[in-house]
């Protein structure tokens, strides 16, 4: 089974990566850009079948390790 | 004062530390491994080390946190034993829970190597009793991700607690937004936690421990907790 946590900074946090990288799009003449944020995604293959479990054990996994839930939010996507 | 330096895999100030611990306090550090799961007994002092452990991946600090010695080093913190992250040790304190908040990307996104003056907050404390309270001392700072945060209740709470010891400054001990090198909350570069027996800082102050080095403004941080735990004992 194959799942997806995505990791995004909380709003209010200030993100000098994503600042940077809408600095280059602007420079780069990409137009119609208003702000990035930067964040990360994990694509995780899960070992059982059962998509319930599937959600705890990525939720474990996010609030243990993938996101620091000071300055992080996350979401769990579970592909099937 | 006996000292365990835990290493991790990417670590690469644990040699600085052992060297400026065995000069203040004539005892050779013990060097623990990250998978080990408890501390050599009689341990004084654990002191977590800079430099890039496990490359920085995810987050800074963040897979050393969850390495088996740091159960160890938590119940030694709950303890009262006495704890200090210097660095990248500072950031594993904070991804470990032993203290608040998080080291962002430096506001300037650069990596920040050069000597920074700190105003020592107060004395009152193992970890700054050897300078006095307004003092300014010279120290060297080397990293990317060194912007403290906390969200507004911590940064108050760390601020009405007097848990911040250490600020970034000027020569003449003034603390405003150029001093401040990496855009941290507060200026801080070094708090405690709640009991006040770990610390986590950004500078190093075992790289301005001995007259070769140019300075050795370091010295007090480390003479100080000797002669805290000389007095305890």
């Amino acid at each position: 089974m194959k799942a997806r946590v995505t990791v995004t900074l909380k709003s209010g946090i200030l993100d000098p990566q994503g600042k940077a990288i809408e600095g280059a799009l602007r420079s780069l003449g990409v137009d119609g850009v208003a702000s990035v944020r930067q964040g990360k995604v994990f694509d995780i293959e899960l070992a059982g079948a059962d998509k319930s479990r599937a959600e705890a054990v990525l939720k474990e996994a996010a609030d243990k390790l993938l996101a620091n839930t000071v300055i992080e939010n996350y979401r769990v996507d579970v592909l099937g | 004062m006996k000292s365990a330096v835990l290493v991790f895999p990417g670590i690469n100030r644990e040699r600085d530390m052992a060297r400026a611990l065995k000069l203040a306090s004539g005892h050779e550090a013990k060097m623990v491994w990250h998978a080990e799961t408890s501390l050599p007994n009689g341990t004084d002092l654990v002191v977590v080390p800079g430099g890039f452990s496990y490359g920085d991946y995810l987050r800074c600090g963040a897979i050393a946190a969850r390495s088996p010695v740091m159960d160890a080093v938590r119940d030694f913190a709950a303890q009262g034993g006495l704890v200090l992250g210097v660095c990248n040790g500072f950031q594993i304190l904070c991804e470990s829970g032993l203290l608040p908040g998080v080291l962002m990307r430096n506001a300037r996104l650069k990596f920040i190597c050069r000597d920074v003056h700190l105003r020592v907050e107060r004395s009152d404390t193992p970890f700054t009793r050897g300078y006095n309270a307004g003092q300014v001392i010279r120290v060297p700072v080397a990293h990317g991700e060194g912007n403290y945060e906390a969200d507004e209740d911590t940064l108050k709470r760390l601020e009405g607690e007097g848990r911040v010891l250490y600020r970034y400054c000027s020569a003449d001990g003034l603390v405003d937004e150029n001093t401040n090198l990496n855009g941290a909350a507060h200026s801080i570069a070094g708090i405690v936690s709640e009991r006040g027996n770990v610390l986590g800082m950004m500078p190093h102050p075992e790289n301005h421990v001995e007259d070769i080095m140019g300075c050795t403004d370091g010295r007090g941080l480390f003479a100080g907790l000797v002669a805290h735990l000389q007095q305890a004992a």
